[in-house]
């Protein structure tokens, strides 16, 4: 995610800045000090973390700065052009600019580019650069023109020059080797679009070049470093990367900076009739990051160096820090718990991104939202600010209210910050348990367990596992060691507290509930026209289980926990985890709870096998997979322990044949697919060997 | 290009024959393999594994030992008791001498390259002198009970292994007397054999002897104390073959069941240097008994009684990862056994012992891309040609008209011709041929059937005008003075002025039927040509080339044409270079002169010079084919 922080405007001082805004934001070779150019006399050196000026110098009357002041990375000294030809150059100690060096050059000058680590360059209008130590030992030495007459620089960025002559042209300078290749624009079918806004980039082989249409599009092109043939006009294509970024009749100008290979910044109003905003986009997901309103209006020009924004916010200069982390996926859309079974109910557990881009985007009255926020602001404060005093009673009234409005973008921060804040009172003071409105606010949807850390702990240590199961069943995040923590609490809990709880049933149906003697006997009938052990003649090993096969019925049949308890283990068994993190955690649950759970798992595959289709009644059971899988991380974790326990003893031999008996199946089902596969053989060379035939071909 | 009526013919039921021997030669990277009837065949391992050469085969000269000495002279022996050698130049026998011990079932030449010795069902080793063009008998070792399967030089030349029944020897060569007898354990996974045959012997520099033998074994023996140094039992059926590196790091092993086994002689760990003899890689890409295998400084090669030649490069001998690092498989010839008349729909193939002629169906329905139609009229087998005596088919072609049929084994030519009365076809054999036409290596009737131009393996080239029932001969070109090389390939030219001839080596050379003279030569290339034709109207000669490249040459103008300039300058597609299968036919559509119709073993493409960038690419629609 990337974030926008506080700004702040550089200068108390009025910029003497134009319609056309600055002249140049310029790095300076000290770190956090910046060289402002405006676009009439004045070159201002800052200093950004004091937020004050170091130094000012301007031209005389009369003369005004064409080209913004760079600083010569090599000598640290400044350089500025005033009236397109004459080049100054100065250095902090200076007081007046016309007592510096001076240079009148042959040409008229575009910019003077300059990076650390080399000689600035200097580029002429007509397009030609030379390199500043060149140029100063011969000021009047002639300059060539490479671009036509009719071709104006409309842009430039590092070592890229846009010109503008009906179509647009790159023309791409490698410094050393003094290539000049010309790239053509291709814009596609839209004619009238107009080019507002360039930022380029630069990898290893591709200048990426990305331009803002006045459409509001963002397009890339990628140019090759390397040019194959530098004598031709190539031409090249680009391709859309994100869609109405901008209104397109912005007022003023609009503005694009790639800020990292995955973000941008985009200056420029969201809607025609909006403020303008500077926002940051994720171009590889195509997601809005964050906006920021100013509301004063920009001269459509933004710079960034390090980790600052700079823009004209009305008549100051303003600077936004910006962060932007690296983005992934799971960053961008949170973890999705894995569920696919038929009745779930699909709830969005990531940040609805449409929502806070329609704000942008003009999809909802974008007044209405705005009222609604601050709405909910307000409500949100007052809250918090009741949790800390008010009685359990009002805070679930007042809550109550507060969801009931309508959700608004950040609604699940706002809801996040409220949980945070109950659980510090909840910390704070033992006897405070809100547990209704905590309960209330699982049940939005929206919470996962990063934004409320502390709620699963609080519930482990007050042993509500109604709290657990809920948010088992609705946070997408949850950490295997507390997962491993609530399955402990689950497997040891007493049955008569559970009884007391209430629990939610629905992944349990009336399967597990029936110890009773009666229906047990029908049961008994039916299993045996499903897999059963005791056939499994396969084996002799057990000889206890073929001396009680009465017995043996009874245990598969009856669900080794009472109802509630299979609830609470089957929400366990639908949280989303993975092996490697939660294997050690499972080392830590005591033999005879892993030998109970084991049992009620196996009780639950046996259930399973009993249909066609492998799958357990109710509403929400849990699957086969996530049975066997347990089952294997189980065995896993604690084979030793398990094995000698005589109560698992059992339990491991039905596995055992279990496992037996599938590997029988399958090596049945290959020797099946042999034959199979020969048939089919057959059966294709009956369809096409024919000794001879005549077939029609089209050749291409 | 529009729809073609394909007829897919699957009734030529050509299988190749077993390979008995491979044997390679590093000085000129080739390869030679020698086939259970008796066929002769070498390939040139630089010129993408073209198949370059081949001697016919011949019933009562089952070849069972094969190899290069004295350079690049090449000798077969076999159970008919002789020593060939072969003219690698001519592509005939040069010679045959008995070697007076009953079948020979061994052979290898001396480290030096100036000696041959035979190992022969009597149980004799005979030593060979190889003078300049001839082999002479020098002397016999001491005599061994039972028949010498395998010879092995002592890398020094003063040393001999021969693997027997159920025992090695070692010889020394000066005095020819047996040194040790190593006897070969006739156990067999705790069963006693009858017989333990010892496949192959290989004799290293530092004296130890590897022997493979029927019982699935691979063994070192220390041969200055003739005792057992190590035995790896690695199949549970007989180790046919085996192949050592030049290096002596490494060797390879060809057992029945199909598989070869990679040796290596490793570090026992890393930085020591003791090394041993380990088992490396197996490969399995045999079906049946592998019978040969060799050992080049890339690759492992094999070949059995499954037909395949299979080349398998050694990954990290392997400088660059090209193509040429890819397993080869190469089952069929890299030459043409159909030939074809437009006119009556007859197709000609030819077998090693037999040929065989067919008349294709025909069908009245049309349909669409990808129908099969119904058939009107089956293909009919017409006829079924025994050829006379033990010896292979070289060549053979049938004349566009059909009325004609010609053929060549090593020692005589045939010429037929077929006369059709309904449904009744009549062979009538022309007597009397000439003494000059006594065998061809390539033959090739004119567009209109009135000519028959033969290739002799005197590398001379003869016309012969056809008649009603008998022939004229009207010209022979002789071969450039110097050279005796022989031609290979024949194309003519529709319109029957121009005639190209190509050879193993040389550029391609075309002759002015008319005028009776040669016109010009084609500038010779690095890669021997695999194809040639040329095109009608503006007689273009197109060839092919062992890389892949395709050239075309205006014969009126004696230079490439643009497209064959603009092609070589842009380069073919590496998809089409990186093919593994020579082109094998060329052809043109009598249509659409700017198509280019070009087939090999498994596919058959169309290049379209109208889109030069894009007949660079690989052609999309192939067919099967053989």
């Amino acid at each position: 995610m990337a974030a926008l922080e506080e700004e702040f405007t550089l200068s108390s001082v009025v910029l003497g800045a134009g319609p056309d805004g600055l002249l140049g934001v310029e790095h300076s070779d000290k770190t956090d000090q910046f060289l402002v150019t405006d676009s009439g006399r004045t070159v201002i050196l800052y200093k950004l973390s004091d937020q004050k000026t170091l130094g000012s110098w301007s031209v005389k009357q009369g003369q005004i700065i064409t080209c913004p002041a760079v600083c010569n990375f090599q000598t640290g000294e400044y350089i500025v052009v005033h009236d397109n030809k004459v080049l100054r150059i100065w250095n902090s100690e200076d007081v007046n600019l016309d007592k510096v060096f001076k240079a009148t050059l042959s040409a008229e000058v575009y910019r003077i580019h300059s990076i650390q680590g080399t000689e600035p360059l200097v580029l002429f209008k007509e397009g030609a650069v030379r390199g500043l130590e060149a140029l100063l030992a011969e000021p009047q030495q002639k300059i060539e023109t490479v671009i036509s007459n009719e071709e104006v620089i409309k842009m430039y960025c590092m070592f890229l020059i846009i010109f503008f002559h009906g179509n647009y042209f790159a023309y791409v300078q490698t410094f050393h080797s003094r290539v000049l290749s010309k790239y053509t624009l291709l814009l596609g079918q839209e004619e009238k679009v107009v080019i507002q806004s360039f930022t380029a980039s630069v990898d290893r082989k591709f200048i990426s070049l990305m331009s803002l249409s006045s459409d509001g599009c963002i397009h890339e092109t990628l140019i090759p470093i390397r040019p194959t043939d530098p004598e031709k006009n190539q031409r090249v294509v680009r391709s859309l990367l994100l869609k109405a970024v901008v209104s397109g009749n912005a007022r003023n100008g609009v503005a694009l900076t790639v800020l990292d290979q995955d973000h941008v910044a985009v200056l420029g109003s969201p809607l025609p009739a909006s403020k303008e905003c500077i926002s940051i986009w994720n171009i590889k997901f195509q997601t809005l990051q964050i906006s920021k309103e100013l509301p004063q209006g920009t001269s459509g020009q933004l710079w960034y160096y390090g980790e600052n924004l700079f823009m004209l916010h009305g008549k100051f200069l303003t600077v936004i820090p910006y962060k932007c982390e690296v983005s992934s996926l799971a960053g961008a859309l949170g973890k999705l718990k894995h569920s696919q079974d038929p009745g779930t109910h699909v709830t969005p557990h990531f940040v609805n991104w449409e929502t806070s881009q329609g704000c942008g985007l003009g999809c909802q009255n974008s007044e209405q939202s705005r009222r609604i926020v601050s709405l909910v602001i307000e409500i949100e404060i007052s809250l918090i600010l009741l949790f800390q005093k008010d009685s359990e009673k009002h805070i679930e009234v007042e809550l109550r209210k507060f969801l009931a409005m309508k959700q608004t973008p950040d609604f699940h921060a706002i809801i996040g910050d409220i949980v945070t804040g109950l659980l510090e009172r909840c910390k704070a003071e033992p006897s405070f348990c809100p547990r209704n409105c905590l309960i209330q606010l699982i049940q939005t949807h929206v919470l996962s367990y990063s934004l409320c850390p502390g709620l699963m702990e609080v519930a482990l240590q007050k042993t509500d596992v109604q709290l657990l199961q809920l948010c088992l069943q609705q946070f997408p995040d949850i950490p295997e060691s507390v997962t491993c923590a609530c399955l402990k609490l689950f497997l040891s809990i007493g049955d008569d507290c559970l009884q007391e709880t209430d629990v939610n049933m629905e992944s349990v149906s009336d399967y597990s509930g029936t110890a009773q003697d009666e229906k047990m006997e029908e049961q008994t009938k039916i299993l045996q026209n499903g897999f059963n052990p005791k056939e499994d003649n396969c084996s002799n090993c057990d000889q206890e289980l073929n001396e009680k096969p009465q017995d043996t019925t009874k245990e598969t049949i009856s669900c080794p926990v009472i109802p509630k308890r299979a609830a609470l283990l089957n929400a366990i068994l639908h949280s989303a985890y993975s092996e490697t993190f939660l294997l050690p955690h499972l080392k830590d649950i005591p033999a005879q709870h892993i030998t109970l759970f084991l049992q009620y798992l196996y009780f639950l595959y046996l259930k399973c096998s009993e249909n066609a289709t492998m799958t357990l009644p109710g509403i929400h059971p849990p699957t086969l997979n996530q049975i066997m899988d347990w089952i294997c991380l189980l065995l896993d974790a604690n084979f030793t322990v398990v094995v000698m326990i005589p109560e698992a003893k059992r339990l491991l031999i039905n596995l055992y044949k279990f496992v037996k008996s599938q590997i029988s199946v399958y090596s049945e089902l290959n020797k099946i697919e042999v034959s199979f596969r020969e048939l089919q053989k057959l059966n294709q060379e009956k369809n096409n060997r024919g000794l001879y035939s005549i077939e029609v071909l089209e050749l291409f | 290009m529009g729809e073609f009526k394909v007829h897919r013919v699957r009734f030529f039921n050509y299988v190749p024959s077993g390979i008995r021997c491979v044997a390679y030669n590093n000085q000129s990277n080739r390869l030679a393999v020698s086939r259970t009837d008796g066929t002769v065949e070498i390939y040139n391992l630089s010129a993408n594994y073209f198949q370059e050469k081949f001697f016919p085969g011949h019933e009562s000269r089952a070849t069972e030992a094969l190899c290069w000495a004295a350079g690049q002279r090449l000798f077969s022996a076999g159970l008919n008791g002789e020593i060939i050698e072969y003219d690698l130049q001519a592509l005939n026998v040069k010679y045959a001498m008995d070697a007076f011990g009953g079948p020979i079932w061994s052979m290898t030449a001396s480290p030096s390259g100036s000696q041959l010795l035979v190992g022969c069902e009597d149980g004799s080793v005979k030593l060979f002198q190889i003078t300049p063009d001839k082999i002479q008998f020098e002397r016999n070792f001491d005599r061994q009970k039972s028949r010498i399967l395998s010879l092995s030089w002592h890398p020094s030349g003063t040393h001999i292994a021969a693997g027997s029944i159920d025992y090695i020897s070692v010889f020394d060569v000066k005095s020819g007397s047996t040194i040790h007898k190593m006897i070969v354990d006739r156990q067999y996974m705790g069963v006693s054999k009858r017989k333990c045959i010892v496949w192959g012997v290989a004799f290293l520099s530092d004296g130890t002897v590897i022997s493979v033998d029927s019982a699935g074994k691979v063994q070192f023996w220390d041969s200055a104390t003739g005792t057992l140094v190590k035995s790896h039992l690695i199949a549970n059926a007989d180790v046919q073959s085996i192949a050592v590196a030049d290096q002596e790091d490494s060797f390879v092993v060809g057992t029945a069941e199909g598989t070869i086994f990679h040796f290596q002689l490793l570090p026992v760990t890393s930085n020591s240097n003791e090394k041993q003899w380990v088992r490396t890689k197996p490969f399995q890409h045999h079906t049946h008994d592998v019978r040969t295998v060799a050992h080049s400084p890339t690759a492992l090669i094999s070949g059995g009684t499954d037909t395949h030649l299979v080349i398998r490069p050694l990954m990290e001998k392997v400088e660059v990862k090209n193509y040429d690092a890819a397993l080869r498989k190469i089952t069929f010839p890299h030459r043409r056994l159909i030939s074809c008349s437009k006119k009556r729909q007859l197709l000609l193939f030819q077998f090693t012992h037999h040929l065989e002629l067919w008349r294709l169906g025909s069908t009245v329905a049309t349909g669409k891309n990808g129908d099969t139609l119904p058939l009107s009229k089956n293909a009919d087998h017409l006829l079924h040609l025994k050829t006379k005596g033990p010896e292979n088919i070289i060549c053979s072609s049938i004349s566009p008209c059909g009325n004609w049929i010609a053929y060549s084994t090593a020692s005589r030519f045939f010429l037929c011709r077929l006369n059709y009365e309904h449904d009744n076809i009549s062979l009538k054999r022309v007597s009397k041929m000439p003494a000059f036409l006594r065998s061809a290596l390539q033959i090739l009737f004119s567009e209109d059937s009135t000519k028959l131009f033969v290739a002799s393996n005197q590398g001379s080239l003869h016309i012969v005008q056809l008649l009603e029932g008998s022939f004229k001969h009207l010209h022979a070109f002789q071969p450039l003075s110097g050279t005796v090389e022989a031609m290979c390939l024949l194309a003519v030219s529709p319109d029957g002025s121009w005639l190209a001839a190509s050879g193993t080596s040389a550029g391609v050379r075309v002759y002015n039927v008319k005028q009776l003279k040669l016109h010009c030569t084609v500038p010779a290339y690095n890669f021997p040509v695999t194809a040639l034709a040329i095109a009608p109207d503006t007689n273009n000669l197109v060839i092919a080339h062992s890389d892949q490249q395709v050239f075309e040459y205006s014969i009126p103008d004696k230079q490439y044409t643009e497209w064959s300039r603009t092609v070589q300058k842009q380069g073919f597609h590496h998809l089409w270079l990186q093919r593994d299968t020579p082109i094998t036919h060329i052809s043109f559509h009598p249509k659409r002169p700017m198509h280019i119709l070009l087939h090999d073993a498994y596919m058959f493409c169309i290049i379209d010079k109208s889109l030069v960038s894009s007949s660079l690419l690989p052609p999309e629609s192939s067919l099967e084919s053989l």
